[in-house]
């Protein structure tokens, strides 16, 4: 009787791939590590510290939350982490260091454990934050001119330089006269703090493609679909120097590789996750043309967050050993039986 | 049989010819194969005493037919049952019947079985005659060979091989021959394939011939290149079979994405490989048919892998039908260091029992032991949303939704989710960072849906 005892019993499968969400999670950091040594470049030591205070205020709140609701800690699977650094990234440079602590309580507490912790959230906490910051529309709209800091650990922020963002002087329709392409492409421009290189974010973005914590599914169709729009209608310039303008600056491409791919407020079916994409690309450029905003990446991204349930249950990939043909005969028989039953009651009348 | 091939160039047509036809998701476990697959197939000498249970096959029980202290004799018909879908059980010894009881199955439940003292001479049946002359005559006098010698699906379903011809017969035009092996650790029909090529090839024309078709189909995994380069060496052009080198990737063996990837059909909802024209054997099946045919011996002996990161000498053997799995497990040295697991079959579909005293059956191609530290399942298991589920899915489900809805026990939506669709291959899991317990809740998640029909 002692041999039965020996051996574990469980449902098969009795493998599992190593990877488990801390290191997804610890992935997503790293590939979030560039945008900040850029954004420490343009904007001194202030960048390094901003986001730190937000990674450990989120940390925090995650662990005081289920500590009071004497829930298992959940600090460890990294998420608390990641959510600090977006919402840190999502702002300006200069923004208040009491109110991040306030949008980080906020992204935490009300978006993502009330909601039942990793997962079960609607919206992405890190924008959410940022929307509810907007109470403070000053300070989130205050735009800090690279290399205006004094002194790289200086963190007075009395006399920044500030100046307009690319995309509000774009939505005039001509391009800015005070930075050429590259220089956005690389950073050096106005922005909050984590959105300014798209360089930092694209490569990033391919580590995390490279190492599949995401598909390039959902980040392609939202600058595609940006790049078409603004292919087909430019601004007072080329359409391509435009279309490269628009998909440099302001939070696309921090929004569509590190935003829109959050797997909790992200359809999982791989024709819902296009067409996701497709949505967040169409309301950007709607938000960034018509909208009282300059840019519209946040919002987009808000508000196709709450259609991820009804897209991932309207477009399921098609089920197994059901053609084409197959579907479309099954359509047919239903449109007969419709119509069949339609000419019964015309008959019973 | 050895003629003129270019393996080379072949393999290489066949390869793009594959990839066009993938199947959806999967994954790429370390398949541990080269822990066992270098070692020649040893046969172990019948123990003193087997443990045959009345159920080795999908479909009705069979009832003993004979009773204790019954002189049995090696190939003697000890279980029959008169349903269509079944298959009669042979003694796998010759001596005395020690017990007619139920004793513990390799499906974890008690079964009832027949315990045979083995008298080791191995004395044969009356029954136990070559039909080689029969079955050249007349091939069509084969599926009443198949159907007397009991034999069933060795891959490890185990559906009655005379079953699936029946159903099929006159319907399919492609016949594929199932020796990708894709559960890591196994490297039984691998060895087979080295070691007893031309009686594979033999089974495979039989069954060719029976189902009148021109071609069939040889499908191995590209992670047996030796076994590739011995068959088409022995493979003459137009033969009638061919070879295809299917990419290296779990659950390319599952009957429905074999046939996917050989010929770009899909099995519908519910159906048959017979509905898109297919039939699918196991090599090791053919196997069994051609010594049926030559010998007229029935499905007594299978090979078995012992094998996995807890096993001292991970081995392949060839044993009788009803050794207990200890003996396997001695004769491959015995457990290194902590066995947590003992699991009948491979680590992806296998079935974990709690005691070694269960019996080697006709569909066991393998006995894998896991160490502790490779079960890594988690007290608070949490779904993330990441759609590794959806995306390792080679049925096109999502398994996140039928976690979710099966634990609410809503079984209206799991039935518009299709979860009957579940192969249960246990792809999801095995991608699942969150450590879900995908396949129980969807096992769990059938019964749901059944009972509410």
């Amino acid at each position: 009787m002692d041999k039965e005892s020996m051996f574990s019993i469980s449902t098969s499968p009795h493998i599992r791939s190593r990877e488990d969400t801390r290191s997804i999670m610890l992935d997503v950091i790293i590939a979030l590590i560039p945008a900040l040594a850029v954004a420490a470049y343009m904007f001194g030591f202030r960048a390094i510290l901003m986001t730190a205070v937000s990674v450990c205020a989120c940390v925090f709140f995650e662990w005081g939350w289920r500590r009071l609701m004497k829930k298992s800690n959940t600090v460890g699977d990294l998420s608390a982490v990641v959510t600090g650094m977006l919402l840190a990234y999502c702002l300006p440079p200069t923004m208040p260091v009491w109110a991040v602590v306030i949008g980080d309580l906020f992204a935490i507490v009300l978006v993502k454990q009330l909601f039942g912790g990793i997962g079960k959230n609607f919206v992405n906490p890190a924008l959410a934050a940022r929307a509810f910051m907007a109470s403070w529309p000053v300070a989130i709209t205050t735009w800090e001119q690279p290399f205006s800091y004094k002194g790289f650990f200086s963190l007075s922020s009395a006399d920044i330089i500030t100046s307009a963002t690319p995309l509000a002087s774009m939505k005039s329709g001509a391009l800015p006269e005070t930075s050429t392409l590259l220089q956005v492409f690389i950073g050096q421009t106005p922005g909050s703090l984590g959105e300014v290189s798209a360089f930092a974010l694209l490569l990033g973005g391919i580590y995390l493609v490279v190492r599949r914590v995401i598909t390039p599914r959902i980040p392609l169709s939202f600058m595609l679909t940006v790049a078409a729009l603004s292919l087909l209608f430019p601004g007072d310039c080329g359409r391509i120097e435009w279309t490269l303008w628009q998909l440099c600056s302001g939070g696309l491409m921090l929004g569509a590789i590190f935003m829109a791919t959050d797997y909790a407020t992200s359809p999982v079916n791989p024709r819902a996750q296009t067409v996701y994409g497709i949505g967040c690309g169409l309301l950007t450029v709607f938000i960034r043309r018509f909208g009282s905003y300059a840019e519209g990446v946040s919002f987009s991204i808000l508000i196709m967050n709450t259609a991820v349930w009804l897209l991932d249950r309207a477009l399921p990939s098609p089920r197994f050993g059901v053609t084409a043909e197959m579907r479309r005969s099954a359509r047919r028989e239903a449109r007969a039986a419709k119509r069949g039953t339609a000419s019964e009651e015309v008959e019973a009348k | 049989m050895i003629g003129p091939s270019k393996p080379c160039s072949y393999m290489f047509l066949s390869e793009v010819y594959i990839l066009a036809r993938r199947f959806y998701g999967g994954i790429h476990p370390d398949d541990g194969k080269r822990l066992a697959s270098g070692s020649a197939i040893e046969t172990l000498p019948a123990p003193g005493q087997v443990i045959i249970p009345m159920s080795m096959h999908i479909g009705a029980e069979c009832s003993p037919t004979v009773a204790p202290g019954d002189r049995v004799l090696l190939g003697q018909v000890i279980g029959e049952s008169s349903a269509f879908v079944s298959a009669p059980i042979h003694a796998t010894v010759s001596g005395t019947v020690a017990a007619v009881e139920p004793r513990l199955h390799p499906n974890g439940r008690k079964v009832m079985s027949v315990v045979i003292d083995n008298d080791g001479q191995d004395t044969l049946h009356e029954s136990v005659v070559s039909h080689t002359a029969e079955v050249e005559a007349d091939p069509s006098a084969l599926l009443d060979i198949v159907k007397n010698a009991g034999i069933v699906g060795m891959g490890g379903a185990a559906f009655p091989t005379h079953v699936k011809i029946s159903s099929g017969l006159g319907k399919v035009d492609t016949m594929i021959v199932n020796a990708a092996e894709c559960e890591p650790y196994i490297t039984a029909d691998h060895r087979v394939l080295l070691e007893n090529p031309e009686e594979v090839l033999s089974g495979i024309h039989l069954l060719r011939r029976l189902l009148g078709l021109e071609k069939a189909y040889l499908a191995v995994e590209a992670n047996k290149q030796d076994a590739i380069k011995l068959l088409s060496s022995l493979i003459a052009p137009g033969s009638g079979i061919e070879i295809r080198v299917l990419k290296t990737r779990y659950p390319q063996g599952a009957e429905k994405q074999l046939i996917q990837t050989v010929t770009g059909r899909q099995v519908p909802p519910g159906g048959l490989p017979a509905d898109v024209g297919c039939i699918v054997f196991n090599d090791f099946s053919c196997w069994s048919v051609n010594r049926a045919v030559k010998t007229g011996l029935p499905a007594i002996e299978r090979v078995v892998t012992v094998s996995g990161p807890s096993i001292s000498k991970p081995s392949n053997f060839r044993c009788r039908v009803g050794t207990p799995i200890s003996c396997l497990i001695e004769a491959a040295g015995g457990f290194s260091g902590s066995a947590d697991k003992l699991l009948m079959g491979g680590p992806m579909m296998g079935n974990a029992v709690y005691s070694d005293e269960v019996p080697v059956i006709k569909g066991t191609n393998a006995v894998t032991v896991l160490p502790e530290a490779m079960n890594l399942s988690r007290e608070e298991p949490g779904c993330i949303r990441c759609g590794r589920c959806v995306a390792a899915c080679p049925m096109h489900l999502q398994p996140l939704y039928l976690y979710a809805y099966s634990v609410k026990g809503e079984a209206r939506e799991l039935d518009r989710l299709h979860v009957t669709d579940c192969i249960e291959c246990g792809c999801c899991a095995y991608a699942c960072p969150g450590r879900l317990q995908l396949v129980q809740a969807i096992k769990n998640a059938k019964v749901l849906v059944k009972n509410k029909k």
